[in-house]
């Protein structure tokens, strides 16, 4: 149950991220989940979208450069040792983050996070059977 | 004083004869010795006998950087193996790099054009050298060497770099001589002042200064800055290395070893011949040369020559300084750089063919510099910053190997690289040179 998120190659430049969130909000695509990795020239657009293919033509067409990458997205509850007990779950099963962001999905008050694994089926194995709540691409598309 | 004043001062009419007889010997040597040569002659439908004086020279085909690229290493030298005694290597357009091979009489030849360049800038056989050229495959340092044992100065071998000790050591012993590259004696000025040194008290009253293209607005800070002459000498390694043209102290142009180097002007397109005056690349037959003779070789430097008698009662004719390129190569800190050797690492990463862009700047009293941008695409990002961060290693290493100069490198996104007409440009030269 993996999830696709879209890493997008920004160079550090005034209004560059505006441009770039405004062309999704055009065509009417949301964006569930977002973060920013940056180095002193450019920086990796990181978003979760309801739309990833349209996303994606969006963004071929507009010749900004961006891959899909499967991530896995869980769900916690919004309270003090719920991103603790899943790290536990992955820290036991020797599972490596690459990164992960997370964010708050106000309608549930639950906590949304995602990580980049190495291995995302093992990773998805893992959570599911310690009872983590694995978010689908359904349930994006429908947040 | 002038090294060879025979020579030198010769008049005109017994020069051309010299050169004539020269011409005829270098035709039928290299049409018997080196089969490159032979085809290209009989290619072109002339034979040594159609060579009767240097008029006849626009006979001959040109010699370019392609042909040393596809005879690379040995196809174009005249001699056995056994006789060459040294090789330099300079950057080539794609692929193989450029080499110069020298036999003993080359290393002589060299010597002896350096001495002419050393007198010619004002030199003297009691003067000491300070060379910092740097020394090694570039012929720089070495010919410049060469030049000093011939004429008997002070060597102070220091190679390039290392600039804290190279004021010390003009400092305890006193150089009236320095040859370096334009902007290196620039950044030391600024360095020596950091340093504490007084400029004007420097030892250094002479510069040879080449291997890159400079204006007379850093002449003048140059001779402004540390208080001396400072001249330009032009050489290439495909030729000899430096030493085929000299400024004397009247700065009116730089004298051609013409009895050695026949340099002719041409229109690039056309192949014919300019006027005195006019602008046009500069074309070199090496006339006595063993190794690796080459016939009206294309040196794409655009220069404008003139006959006129100078001041300094040197005859041979004179150049402008390098005023463009009919190529695309540029010149950093002395290295010959083609964007296309850019070109080729790319290609080698990931199988790729970004865009990428050269942007080359020189801060005031700075080394130039060199900003390599490459157009990220989808095959070569990564949604992991240290992945993106190796692939801006990788390049940047491949790069610096190839060339031989420090790069930074600069992932940008596609199509902020400029395109005219649909090509990329692929160098931006922000120096004023």
């Amino acid at each position: 149950m993996k999830i696709t998120q879209i890493s997008v190659f920004l160079e550090n430049r005034k209004g560059r991220l505006f441009e770039v969130c405004s062309l999704l909000g055009q065509n009417s695509i949301n964006i569930r989940a977002l973060t920013i990795a940056e180095t002193e020239t450019f920086g990796v657009l990181r978003i979760v979208v309801d739309k990833p293919e349209a996303a994606t033509e969006v963004f071929k067409k507009h010749q900004i450069t961006a891959n899909l990458t499967s991530v896995v997205a869980v769900e916690v509850d919004d309270r003090p040792g719920g991103l603790a007990a899943v790290l536990k779950t992955l820290s036991d099963h020797d599972l490596n983050v690459e990164y992960m962001y997370g964010f708050v999905e106000k309608a549930t008050e639950r906590a949304m996070l995602v990580f980049r694994f190495e291995d995302p089926d093992r990773a998805t194995k893992v959570l599911s059977a310690a009872g983590v709540r694995v978010v689908t691409e359904s349930d994006i598309r429908g947040l | 004083m002038i090294w060879r004043e025979d020579i030198e001062t010769m008049p005109l009419e017994n020069l051309k004869n010299i050169q004539s007889e020269r011409l005829k010997k270098l035709a039928q040597y290299v049409y018997e010795r080196c089969p490159v040569y032979k085809r290209k002659f009989d290619a072109a439908g002339v034979h040594p006998r159609d060579i009767r004086g240097i008029e006849d020279i626009a006979k001959l085909p040109f010699t370019t950087k392609i042909d040393m690229r596809d005879n690379y290493p040995f196809g174009l030298f005249s001699v056995p193996r056994g006789e060459v005694q040294e090789i330099h290597i300079s950057s080539g357009t794609t692929g193989n790099p450029t080499l110069v091979g020298y036999t003993r009489d080359d290393l002589k030849l060299w010597g002896e054009v350096m001495a002419r360049a050393f007198c010619c800038a004002g030199a003297k056989p009691d003067d000491t050298i300070q060379i910092a050229y740097g020394y090694g495959l570039f012929t720089g340092g070495l010919g410049a060497h060469y030049g000093s044992l011939e004429m008997g100065l002070t060597i102070l071998p220091m190679s390039a770099g290392q600039t804290p000790r190279q004021l010390k050591v003009m400092t305890d012993f006193q150089p009236r001589i320095i040859a370096c590259t334009p902007s290196y004696v620039l950044y030391m000025l600024e360095e020596a002042k950091e340093l504490g040194y007084d400029p004007h008290k420097a030892s250094w009253k002479i510069g040879v200064f080449g291997a890159e293209p400079w204006s007379e607005a850093m002449r003048k800070e140059i001779e402004d800055g540390w208080g001396m002459l400072a001249t330009d000498i032009y050489g290439l390694s495909d030729i000899i290395g430096p030493g085929v043209s000299q400024e004397c102290h009247h700065k009116k142009g730089l004298h051609v070893f013409s009895d050695v180097f026949y340099p002719e002007i041409i229109d690039p397109d056309t192949g014919q011949p300019v006027p005195d005056g006019q602008k046009g690349e500069l074309v070199i037959t090496t006339l006595t040369k063993q190794a690796i003779p080459l016939i009206r070789y294309r040196t794409r430097d655009i220069v404008s020559m003139t006959r006129q008698p100078c001041a300094c009662g040197r005859t041979s004719p004179r150049t402008s300084k390098i005023s463009g390129r009919t190529d695309d190569m540029i010149v950093v800190r002395g290295i010959n750089v083609f964007p296309s050797q850019i070109e080729e690492v790319l290609l080698g990463i990931e199988g790729t063919h970004p865009q990428y862009q050269l942007i080359v700047d020189r801060q005031a009293h700075q080394l130039d510099t060199v900003e390599v941008q490459v157009e990220v695409d989808e095959k070569l990002f990564h949604d992991e910053i240290k992945q993106m961060h190796q692939l801006e290693h990788e390049i940047k290493k491949k790069i610096e190997a190839v060339l031989s100069v420090g790069v930074s490198v600069k992932l940008v996104e596609p199509k902020t690289i400029e395109r005219s007409i649909g090509k990329a440009k692929r160098v931006i030269d922000k120096r004023k040179l």
